[in-house]
């Protein structure tokens, strides 16, 4: 390296550190050599190193976190014009008598010792002081509560809960949510039904927080969200609806696993943190952004439970069953969330079929009952279906398809049989279908995952909302990056 | 002790408020749309309103959403808003 007499020297060390202890005498031969152009600056003891006249207290941690500073002890070397020529760090005497062009610097020192972390690597830290020197880039209204007053409670008071407890979405943790992607706080990733309000990044930050998400979920949030605000979807209709549907999502890919959601054991029940507060977020988001209140602009009559959350992973386990995102036409690698306007659970019990012949029968007759047994074409469903059912399907030599058509073939019905009135029961279809053949499910109308433990011969069925199709919600998949 | 902060979830929007529309001195040689929002047997519902008003002397012009799931096209808005005094919107089945 070149060296300049303009040139000035910047060392960083913190005294907590043995090798930065041990290159104190090191120190007192720079400030020697090098009078005026040395700064040291100390992370955690001011007093230290004691050779040195005046270091500069770093103990707010601001010049090391605006200078990358990973390890002490880190030495850098500044051109006149400020600009950074380069950086060493730990020790190794050669490099340093190098760096320096002081020929017999440490003489007494081991060779070399590597340096420790510096305190801006602590944990939590990274994010602490992005919010202390970064925080300009959280542009939400800050909300100041009293000391006394308790978080929780202040968060209800502001109506920004969904009945049960929230996290209180304090400046950190937005932060630290924040760090899982790498969008602009202030994007803004769309407008929020049913106000169709524009949202920023920040606010579904804000609400997975709220949520109770872990930061690695926050990039399956935002691909929910993205999904939601398809107009395929029509988030708006769904919300305002006196039916029961809300968004039932269904994770796919590489990103179930890595962020430990459960495709397996009550799958469809409490218990899993990704499962339970990403489902929630959206939820959340929909309330708070776009200001959609039950009672308010959510018209629904009786609502269902899985208005707080309800988000599950498919088992991907068998690879000779295609997933929901792969039918949807994705590949196995990618990862991807798919909406659907749903509700509820209707099992379907099957402990005797060991055919799948069978078995298709048993689903086509359960499906039979979406919404009225006697209504066809008016709403969607996903035919959930257990690792057991499904063994049975791969052990008759069936695969997804074959299920399929023998579900199209069992439900397909003629429409004098299901018209109003017919068996004693006013609802039905009208009358200007009693000459026709009537499919259950329109064209794309029945979807099929898979999911749950390996004990119970056990399906189910999440029926959809009554206002499927074109007119109303059809399901949207949304890759997850 | 300063006090705890926490950041507002929701849009940080406020309602304007909006004085209604004075309302009609009479309905005799208004025109009054009505707007049908596609939900089952709201034309059946709409033609009786049509007739009680056509007996108080207003014309009526009648419109549809394309879907009562989704929010009217804004076209549609602004075209009952120039050719309307009025505009009565069947609602829900």
């Amino acid at each position: 390296m070149e060296h300049s007499t303009q040139d000035r020297f910047t060392l960083v060390v913190k005294k907590d550190c043995p090798t930065c202890l041990m290159l104190e005498p090191v120190i007192g031969q720079l400030a020697q050599q090098f009078p005026d152009r040395l700064e040291v600056y100390v992370q955690d003891d001011p007093s230290f190193p004691a050779n040195v006249d005046a270091p500069i207290d770093d103990s707010s941690l601001e010049y090391s976190y605006k200078n990358g500073i990973e390890i002490v002890p880190t030495l850098m070397r500044i051109e006149a014009g400020a600009e950074e020529k380069g950086r060493i760090h730990g020790w190794d005497r050669q490099q340093w008598r190098q760096f320096t062009g002081i020929a017999n610097l440490g003489e007494d020192l081991v060779e070399f010792k590597p340096g420790c972390g510096s305190k801006t690597q602590d944990p939590g830290m990274d994010e602490l002081l992005a919010l202390r020197f970064d925080g300009g880039q959280l542009h939400s209204r800050s909300v100041e509560v009293g000391t006394a007053e308790d978080l929780l409670e202040a968060c209800y008071d502001r109506g920004w809960s969904d009945g049960l407890p929230v996290v209180p979405p304090t400046p950190i943790r937005v932060m630290r949510m924040l760090k899982a992607t790498g969008r602009e706080a202030s994007e803004i990733i769309g407008e929020v039904p049913p106000n169709n309000v524009p949202c920023s990044i920040e606010k579904v930050a804000i609400n997975a927080v709220m949520a109770g998400c872990k930061p690695e979920y926050l990039p399956v949030v935002l691909a929910s969200v993205e999904a939601a605000l398809k107009d395929r979807f029509c988030m708006h209709g769904l919300l305002c609806t006196t039916y029961f549907s809300s968004p039932v999502m269904i994770v796919n890919g590489p990103v179930a696993s890595q962020i430990g959601m459960n495709s397996g054991v009550n799958a469809l029940g409490q218990g899993n943190r990704a499962n339970a507060t990403i489902g929630r977020a959206l939820q959340l988001l929909i309330r708070n952004v776009g200001g959609g209140v039950p009672g308010g602009i959510d018209r629904a009559a009786m609502g269902n439970p899985g208005k707080y959350t309800y988000c599950f992973a498919e088992d991907e386990s068998d690879e000779q069953w295609s997933s929901l995102a792969m039918d949807r036409g994705f590949e196995r690698e990618q990862s991807v969330i798919s909406l659907f306007a749903g509700e509820g659970l209707q099992p379907i019990v099957d402990q005797q079929s060991r055919n799948p012949e069978s078995l298709a029968k048993t689903f086509a007759s359960s499906l039979r009952s979406v919404v009225h047994s006697k209504l066809f074409g008016l709403a969607d469903a996903i035919l959930v279906i257990s690792p057991e059912h499904r063994r049975v399907l791969r052990e008759g030599g069936w695969g997804k398809v074959d299920l399929q058509q023998a579900l199209y073939d069992d439900l397909i019905t003629p429409g004098s049989a299901i018209l109003r009135g017919v068996d004693g029961i006013a609802e039905g279809m009208p009358d200007k279908f009693k000459d026709k053949l009537l499919n259950k499910f329109r064209d794309d109308g029945l979807h099929i995952v898979s999911t749950g433990g390996t004990a119970g011969m056990f399906s189910a069925i999440i029926s959809g909302w009554v206002a499927s199709g074109e007119r109303g919600s059809q399901m949207v998949s949304q890759v997850i990056k | 002790m300063p006090d705890s902060i926490m950041l507002d979830p929701t849009a940080e929007t406020q309602s304007t408020n909006r004085p209604l529309q004075a309302r009609l001195d009479s309905l005799s040689g208004a025109t009054v749309g009505l707007l049908d929002i596609s939900k089952p047997r709201g034309k059946e519902f709409l033609d009786e309103v049509e007739k009680l008003l056509a007996d108080r002397g207003a014309t009526v012009k009648r419109y549809m959403k394309p879907t009562f799931t989704r929010t009217a096209p804004r076209e549609l808005n602004q075209k009952i808003s120039t050719e309307c005094d009025a505009v009565i919107e069947g609602l829900a089945d």
